[in-house]
């Protein structure tokens, strides 16, 4: 069943914006992305929004819609009230392009930072043999879709934009854990994670674990774990005393 | 797991991140759901909670009727317990670690463990960080502060010590139990028509359980079992206890809250029955 559905976006540029209303036509099964696209055909042509697959797994679509961190695509109408408008936003936390489409290289620059796995000297070259239980230990992890709705949550960098500089983010906080718990990686990633990457700025509020499209338990798989594994090296002086130079864990 | 004999390289300096302007939007929030009800309940109940738990620290009375003891006064270690007069309750198991000269609640004394761990909980950090220190009050609800620094700094670097915490908590729920165990094998009070198990024998075991499967659930408890590890393949015991107490983990929050409701309400019936305020009978 078709009906008209209000909408009230966010347009505008780095100098400026407001929040415009729309009515457009809409079909019951329909989602958010549909809609704005309605809007882009029928109401204004030079409305910018950025997505690809239309099927949650590309990251693209990405927006606040009625305030809350969503992908626009996964977002159907039929979990909204027909009769009340649908508010959308481009993401708070990173610069505004135009309209809906927002510059996310924050992120970028926080995966350039992530040290890239590191064998130890004396192993034998890739490919690695790894037991199925700790290749599986990685895979949520590995489910991620960098769609940065978790970095545009995490009030650290959200309501501070001066930890930006500081903080490496839920997402990266995932690559962390990722490549500590690998059996073959030799880097030490705690103190790294803790005194270069603003672990100890997260107060493990979980909103990054409440918007992950991917449901991935970010805060208790990879953020906790995290933290308790610096507290091995940083903070736990009986380890800190039991710790032989090359102990096995 | 082989220590790492790769140095870590010197971090690279970091680009600079530039601040360019946001999107232009003035509302603090645009969430037009109720996210203020799930920080509300935390804030009335863990209030509600702190606010008996003090009375009852400090109420000095009322916290044994044979043999069942009040969670908040086991174990009790001042030579108050056994002088102060408990009537025809009995007079509780106590040892006088500290002597005579201690003359105020002997709950003061314990309290500090139960009430640091379940402070540097992971849960019951983000419950009060969210209900208290609204940092955030709720997922993309602005907070009120300028300034975060999250848990860099004293004192909230403090939490890092919550797996000491936890082992302490091992310990209480040892007593716990053993008061549970006692609670089922000692004779009633006489004025309570003597003979075996009430029940308050059960409240104190529910208690005992509900205290295990908390702390059995805790994250450290997880860290220490198997979490630290980075071959699993290579510890299979600790990995399938690593399993357990990951499934527990998920329902960490659940029990953390009921687990807390449950002492609060063993000290109510232990309090209720030491009274006298539940009568005198045969099932109490
Ligand atoms: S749990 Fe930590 S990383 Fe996730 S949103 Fe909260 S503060 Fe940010
Ligand atoms: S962790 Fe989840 S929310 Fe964060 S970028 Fe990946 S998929 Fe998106
Ligand atoms: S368009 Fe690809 S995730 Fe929405
Ligand atoms: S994390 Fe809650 S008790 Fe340890």
């Amino acid at each position: 069943m078709t009906y008209d559905l209000k909408l009230r976006i966010w347009r505008g540029d780095a100098k400026g914006g407001a929040l415009q209303d729309f009515t457009v036509p809409v079909d019951d099964g329909e989602v958010v992305l549909d809609a704005v696209h309605h809007v882009q055909a029928l109401r204004a042509g030079d409305l910018s929004v950025r997505w690809n697959c239309k099927a949650g797994k590309c990251g693209s679509c990405s927006a606040e819609i009625n305030g809350r961190p969503r992908l626009m695509c996964m977002s159907r109408l039929s979990d909204f009230p027909k009769d009340e408008p649908i508010t959308i936003t481009p993401m708070r936390t990173f610069p505004v392009i135009k309209d809906l489409v927002t510059d996310v290289s924050f992120n970028y620059v926080k995966a350039a930072e992530v040290l890239a796995f590191t064998p130890t000297a004396e192993q034998p070259k890739a490919p690695f043999r790894m037991a199925q239980v700790d290749v599986e230990r990685s895979q949520e992890f590995r489910k991620c879709i960098e769609c940065f709705l978790c970095q545009d949550v995490c009030h650290v960098v959200r309501d501070h934009e001066e930890n930006k500089q500081a903080y490496a983010g839920p997402r990266f906080f995932l690559r962390y854990a990722e490549l500590d718990m690998h059996p073959n990686d030799a880097l030490d990633r705690k103190k790294l994670a803790q005194e270069e990457r603003g672990l100890g700025l997260c107060n493990i509020t979980k909103c990054c674990t409440e918007v992950c499209p991917e449901h991935i338990k970010i805060t208790d798989n990879a953020i906790i774990p995290m933290k308790e594994r610096v507290v091995d090296v940083k903070y736990d002086p009986i380890r800190f005393l039991r710790r032989k130079p090359k102990a096995k864990v | 797991m082989v220590a790492p004999v790769v140095p870590t390289p010197a971090p690279a300096p970091k680009p600079e991140i530039k601040a360019n302007p946001r999107a232009a939007i003035a509302a603090k929030t645009l969430r037009n759901d109720r996210w203020w009800v799930s920080p509300a309940i935390s804030f009335a109940v863990l209030s509600a909670f702190v606010i008996y738990a003090t009375w009852a620290a400090f109420d000095n009375g009322n916290y044994y009727v044979k043999p069942y003891i009040s969670p908040f006064y086991s174990p009790c270690l001042a030579h108050i317990c056994g002088a102060a007069h408990h009537g025809n309750t009995g007079v509780p198991p106590h040892l006088s670690i500290f002597g005579a000269w201690w003359a105020i609640s002997p709950a003061i004394i314990i309290l500090i463990f139960p009430l640091g761990f379940r402070m540097t909980c992971y849960y019951y950090r983000r419950a009060y960080y969210r209900a208290f220190w609204m940092s955030p009050p709720a997922c993309a609800v602005a907070e009120p502060h300028k300034s975060y620094s999250g848990e860099t700094r004293f004192p909230l670097i403090m939490q890092n010590i919550h797996r000491y915490f936890f082992f302490a908590g091992l310990v209480f729920n040892v007593l716990l139990t053993y008061d549970a165990v006692v609670a089922f094998v000692e004779p009633r009070a006489a004025s309570y028509g003597g003979g075996y198990v009430g029940l308050g024998s059960f409240v104190l075991l529910i208690n005992a359980v509900l205290l295990w499967m908390y702390s059995a659930s805790c994250h450290s408890c997880r860290h220490i079992v198997g979490g630290r590890l980075k071959h699993f393949s290579k510890h299979p015991i600790r990995f399938k206890m690593w399993g357990v107490v990951s499934k527990l983990n998920t329902r960490h929050m659940q029990l953390a809250w009921t687990s807390l409701i449950f002492v609060a309400l063993t000290d109510v019936y232990v309090r209720l029955a030491a009274s006298g305020a539940l009568g005198h009978g045969r099932w109490i």
